[in-house]
């Protein structure tokens, strides 16, 4: 008959047992001068890639208008009922635009739903990620904090063109 | 010698040493945190101060803040005397343990250690005995089982520990023929080490240092997966740090005495001092340094162990202690013992 040697019978060499504490003292050793992985945050800042979904934005366009057509579509996506749109009516070619637009970022949990069902590319996930408030009031983002230049997005819409 | 000239020496001495004692013991768990670190790809603490050398301050700053919570259902006098115990028995066992050759001051013969008694080896023994009780009764006061749990496990640990470390003594003792740690470091001499003449035994007291020592893969006493944090769960603030300082006193003890009794002491290895011509005040900064940096090496051994090492399960523990570390010291006494008589050493 023929004994299989299982994974947990050990070798003469590995039950005497201090080879092996030898063995685990210099891969521990050997790590102690190898590169370290961490980020020392303040100073260095992680810079996410393309597909990573940061704080939503609205997209302020080259002439120094929003895409947004207040269509209402992401509001009504939001699974979180995060977003709150209210219309009004301009005399440019899109006809309408958001009067009010915010974003509670308390609710927002970065799906990207709202930047996936909007169809004038006009909401985006950014690269942001540095989100802190000190009350809930500071967590409603307006207009003021949503809109962000085009050319600072171009990343992320270049993304969507390609994947989505 | 008169009486006062022999206190005032003491005090002197003791002042120096605890004060060393205190600031290495809050270096030693920075160095713990950084050592760690590194070994697991990280960095470590590096911000307080330059590459993080004031966190030990930090960290004390931080425990003094605390509050202190006792549990409801804990004995208050003996949940207080605990770490007061721990402390006490991390802080004498020092008394006796050389750090350099009897230097001559002021027209005196002062040997560099606090008190140069003839039985401090036993001296030793007989404290860290008496560290039993402080994980002991610190689990059983706190009314949790955790901690209860925990305080059982360091009493059996201990005790079953205790055993191959003496009997590994023993071998030392033979050699020396003394119990006096000066000339058990004198016996030695600056290559005759007791690691090279008994490994066997070397090997045993240094696993049972770590065991008494409660350090991974020992530390079954404060298993955080499975006991919470073992016996100190129920404590916080400075009782907590107590113990906390206790155990890495206790480390920096157990590193002192495996120089002491294995490792030459405060003899610089292969190097006969006289023989190159240092003699005097220099010989003996060198002989504390060697000494010193003995300890630190053996420290660092301490932490590398602990983030190399996967803790041992309760009855493995116990299999260790009684079926394989208390014959090797035995087979190791019989074998200086044979050497003896063999060699007429």
């Amino acid at each position: 008959m023929v004994v299989k040697r299982r994974k947990k019978d050990l070798t003469f060499w590995e039950r005497i047992y201090i080879p092996e504490i030898i063995k685990a003292l210099m891969l521990t050793l050997r790590t102690m001068f190898k590169p370290k992985f961490t980020m020392q945050y303040p100073e260095e800042r992680f810079v996410p890639p393309s597909s990573y979904r940061g704080r939503p934005v609205l997209v302020l366009d080259q002439t120094g208008d929003e895409r947004c057509v207040a269509c209402g579509l992401c509001s009504r996506v939001c699974p979180a009922l995060a977003i709150e749109v209210q219309a009004g009516e301009t005399d440019k070619e899109k006809e309408r635009y958001p009067e009010k637009f915010e974003i509670n970022m308390l609710r927002c949990i970065f799906c990207g739903f709202c930047e996936e069902v909007c169809p004038e590319e006009a909401i985006v996930m950014s690269k942001d990620y540095e989100l802190a408030f000190t009350n809930r009031e500071d967590a409603i983002y307006g207009k003021d904090k949503l809109l962000v230049p085009v050319n600072q997005l171009k990343d992320r819409i270049e993304f969507l063109r390609r994947y989505k | 010698m008169n009486i006062w000239q022999i206190i005032i020496f003491s005090l002197v001495k003791i002042f120096i040493i605890l004060n060393i004692m205190l600031l290495t013991v809050s270096y030693l768990v920075y160095f713990e945190r950084r050592i760690s670190a590194w070994a697991q790809n990280r960095l470590g603490p590096n911000r307080v101060g330059w590459e993080g050398v004031l966190q030990p301050f930090a960290d004390v700053l931080k425990l003094l803040l605390k509050e202190d919570i006792v549990p409801e259902r804990a004995d208050k006098r003996i949940h207080a005397l605990a770490p007061m115990i721990a402390l006490f028995v991390a802080f004498t066992t020092y008394a006796v343990i050389p750090f350099g050759p009897t230097i001559s001051l002021f027209g005196f013969n002062v040997p560099l250690v606090v008190a140069d008694i003839n039985m401090g080896i036993l001296y030793v023994l007989a404290l860290t005995s008496i560290g039993v009780y402080a994980l002991t009764l610190a689990g059983w006061s706190s009314g949790s089982k955790y901690s209860l749990l925990g305080g059982i496990r360091s009493s059996a640990q201990m005790i079953s520990y205790e055993i191959s470390m003496g009997f590994s003594i023993g071998g030392v003792l033979l050699f020396a023929e003394s119990l006096r740690p000066l000339a058990i470091v004198e016996s030695q001499g600056a290559w005759m080490w007791n690691a090279w003449i008994q490994p066997i035994g070397f090997i045993t007291f240094v696993v049972s240092a770590f065991a008494e020592t409660n350090r991974l893969p020992f530390d079954l006493p404060e298993a955080e997966p499975e006991l919470v944090g073992g016996f100190h769960t129920e404590y916080s603030s400075m009782k907590f740090a107590g113990f906390f300082l206790a155990e890495y006193a206790n480390m920096i003890i157990a590193s002192a005495m495996i120089t002491t009794l294995y490792l030459g002491g405060y003899h610089i290895p292969f190097v006969n001092l006289e023989a190159i011509g240092i003699t005097g005040t220099f010989a003996v900064i060198l002989q504390v340094l060697a000494f010193c940096i003995k300890i630190a090496l053996l420290l660092f051994f301490f932490i590398w162990v602990r983030w190399s090492l996967p803790r041992f399960r309760y009855d493995q523990l116990m299999n260790l202690g009684w079926k394989v570390m208390f014959p090797l010291s035995l087979l190791n006494l019989i074998w200086v013992a044979v050497l003896i008589i063999v060699f007429k050493l």
